[in-house]
């Protein structure tokens, strides 16, 4: 799709929102057009979704975070992927989406995408995700105060003499076979 | 595009380059009373604004992830983390360098007053006795024209004014100095120290390029292990801090920054007259008017500059009748190999920064064994501690143990700290097939021509590389500890590193007593072209297993004071 019909389409939406009218039936049409234009060579059959749901998700995980230059976007990332299959799995076993259903299903939810043991056609989107959610939340706990204080980092400070604890000395020289 | 003005004055000495070679001419002829102008590639540093010393991460943007999460899709603008102290890079826009086909090469350049000094490693170890004479020694290579004697005294004023650390030792692989105390090794050294003394290797105090007491002004380290971020007190030796900044003091110093040298100049009688160089503010050629030139732009960019200089008097470059100019390059070889040591789960916590570095290492300890299948050696770095949480750092920890919740949070506790990693830094002997050239078709944004660069690890460097791996192996194993990133063999061409990729590239412009195998004679002083100095690696015979900034500093300054006595005779 050029530049200019993507500009189109954004302004005709901004302009539908401006007037108060949501989606113009017009600007709807388009977008959908457009989505089934784009739509991924991927094989990818949505589970919970449906097709056009599927498709309007991954056009707006486009727009929230698109690919550029530097990097893959959230589709590249598997985002509507994974969130068509945490309502699919959600329903089939339990009738209810990630954020409403009982902390027990969300947790038998989790066990099967955090780890790489469970990799399956459908499974497949939803661990690749949630390593890459998990590498993030990861990331900015340990690099915030909260997350240094907890792995216990001590350093980043200025001292006169530097000087080796001779109990952690001791503690590791006695668990270690050297 | 290119407009060119000769309206400068006639300098005494032009110096190209402001690194550890150019740094350490520039403070000498200060220091002597010489006046000279001093061309660097890049812009002035302002560490108080430049250095990221101190900072934590939840300080900066995105918590140093780049922008966009950059660092997440290796896309990362910065090669050594957000934080580091560097003006540089692998590849810089619009200057380009090629290799050739079948090779693999990469070339740092850092575009900063100070160069790569304001980011390096600082590790700062004497060149051996027996490093000055390969050939004699093993038949292989070629002797340099100096000896260990001769650049010892300059080894001394260099240690003695930068400030390094270390311990009489009495090793000949790894000759004492003038050293500042050391501070204790880190547990995790302790360890590495009990394993190699099993195994009989020594394991000794470092050798760093840091204060550990006030020195000219200069006050002593403060231990937080952020060297590398560039150090806003000057504690570690940096060119910029240590050697250009107090050097302008003088009034006898003349910097110009944002210039990129292009060609010298040389007249019908074959002296340098002139250097000429792009002004990059306004994108116009300038000249300097010179006596004589000091080219100390790094080894791979000193013969990019005399290839560039070509003249009727000289069609392969200045200076270059012997064809060596670009000949003899080498790189260290690098491997490493790191495990998870358990000893070290669950230890009581504690600050282990210390200096930006190793606080001991392990020198080539088989210097006269038999009983090894390669020639020369390399020496071993050792990383590990409770360093600073930065993102990425818990990344292999999350993909061991998977997961979520409470037990990867209480694994990663409990996984913090655990790691040992060695690094081996080795000897590379010159080959045929491993130099740099001009690429006949390719220019950099200037109009120059860019270097085309061929590398080649020969058997050599292949089964050196094994031998590390089976020598770390060794002592991590011995230390209790589990590899955690095995590799393929080293000697099958897997695990060493890329050409380039130490950054101790050098022997471009080497030295020699015989003109037509050399370009330089034993002062770094061409042969042919009697006012062309070079004082950066570029000069060097060999590569020796140690890196070779403290080297470039003593030879620089041995080479400072010999163009000082020369122009006091008449002779330049």
């Amino acid at each position: 799709m050029s530049d200019v019909s993507r500009r189109d389409v954004l302004r005709g939406i901004a302009l539908s929102m401006i007037a108060g009218g949501g989606f113009s039936l017009e600007a709807a049409q388009v977008v959908h057009g457009i989505a089934a234009a784009e739509k991924a060579a991927s094989s990818y059959k949505p589970k919970a979704l449906t097709a056009h749901e599927f498709r309007t998700l991954q056009k707006l995980a486009d727009y929230i975070i698109p690919a550029d230059d530097r990097s893959p976007g959230a589709v590249e990332a598997g985002a509507a992927e994974f969130i068509d299959l945490l309502a699919g799995q959600m329903e089939r076993l339990y009738s209810a989406n990630f954020l409403t259903a009982k902390p027990d299903q969300q947790i038998a939810m989790l066990d099967l995408i955090a780890y790489r043991k469970n990799e399956s056609r459908p499974l497949g989107p939803g661990i690749r995700f949630f390593d890459w959610a998990r590498r993030m939340v990861v990331d900015a706990y340990y690099t915030s105060p909260i997350g240094i204080k907890e792995v216990g980092y001590m350093g980043n400070t200025s001292v006169a003499k530097f000087e080796v604890p001779q109990d952690a000395i001791d503690y590791a020289v006695k668990r270690s076979p050297a | 595009m290119l407009q060119i003005s000769r309206s400068s004055p006639v300098y005494d000495v032009v110096i190209i380059g402001s690194g550890a070679g150019g740094g350490t001419v520039t403070k000498v002829l200060a220091d002597l009373g010489i006046s000279v102008a001093l061309l660097e590639a890049g812009p002035q540093l302002n560490p108080a604004k430049d250095f990221k010393e101190h900072q934590w991460p939840y300080q900066v943007p995105h918590r140093g992830a780049g922008d966009g999460g950059a660092g997440y899709f290796g896309k990362s603008p910065w090669p050594f983390g957000y934080f580091a102290a560097t003006n540089g890079n692998w590849q810089l826009e619009g200057e380009p360098y090629t290799v050739a086909p079948g090779s693999k090469f990469q070339w740092f350049r850092s575009r900063i007053v100070g160069g790569r000094t304001n980011h390096y490693g600082r590790i700062s170890l004497r060149f051996a006795d027996y490093d000055f004479t390969p050939y004699t020694r093993d038949g292989i290579g070629t002797d340099w024209p100096v000896s260990y004697d001769d650049i010892a005294p300059y080894y001394d004023k260099a240690e003695q004014f930068i400030g390094v650390t270390g311990s009489k030792e009495g090793i000949r692989s790894a000759p004492d100095g003038v050293f500042q105390p050391c501070p204790p090794p880190r547990v995790h050294e302790v360890l590495v120290q009990r394993a190699c003394k099993k195994l009989n290797i020594p394991c000794i105090p470092s050798r760093l390029a840091v204060l550990t007491q006030d020195t000219n002004g200069r006050p002593a380290c403060h231990y937080c292990a952020q060297c590398g971020r560039g150090c806003v007190s000057a504690s570690n030796y940096s060119s910029s801090q240590v050697q250009v900044f107090p050097a302008m003091k003088t009034g006898r110093v003349t910097l110009i920054t944002n210039a990129m040298a292009r060609e010298l100049i040389a007249d019908a009688t074959g002296k340098v007259t002139a250097v000429s160089y792009i002004e990059k503010a306004t994108r116009t050629e300038k000249q300097l008017k010179c006596r004589s030139v000091v080219i100390a732009c790094g080894a791979c960019e000193s013969a990019r500059l005399l290839l560039n200089s070509k003249s009727n008097g000289h069609p392969n470059g200045l200076g270059n009748s012997s064809g060596m100019v670009g000949r003899n390059l080498t790189d260290s070889v690098g491997y490493s190999l790191s495990a998870h040591i358990p000893a070290l789960e669950g230890l009581p916590r504690h600050n282990s920064d210390g200096m930006g570095g190793m606080h001991v290492y392990v020198p080539w300890w088989l210097w006269d064994s038999k009983n090894k299948d390669f020639p020369r050696g390399y020496h071993i770095e050792i990383g590990g501690g409770f360093g600073m949480p930065q993102i990425g750092t818990f990344r292999n920890a999350c993909r061991r143990h998977e997961g979520y919740g409470q037990d990867l949070k209480d694994y990663i506790r409990n996984d913090y700290g655990t790691y040992v990693g060695l690094a081996g830094r080795g000897e590379q002997i010159p080959n045929e097939s491993t130099f740099c050239e001009i690429d006949p078709e390719v220019v950099d944004q200037y109009g120059i021509p860019v270097l085309r660069f061929h590398f080649k690890w020969t058997e050599a460097e292949l089964k050196q590389a094994q031998h590390m791996h089976d020598t770390f192996k060794a002592i991590l194993e011995t230390m209790g500890g589990k590899i955690t990133n095995p590799r393929p063999a080293p000697v099958e061409g897997e695990g060493i590193s890329i050409g380039g990729e130490i950054i101790h590239e050098l022997g471009t412009i080497r030295m020699g007593s015989d003109p037509s195998m050399s370009v330089l004679n034993k002062y770094c002083q061409s042969h042919e072209v009697k006012n062309l100095f070079v004082a950066d690696a570029a000069p060097f015979v060999s590569n020796p297993d140690k890196n070779p900034t403290l080297t470039i500093t003593a030879m620089a300054w041995r080479t400072a004071e010999f163009l000082a006595e020369e122009m006091r005779k008449g002779n330049v």
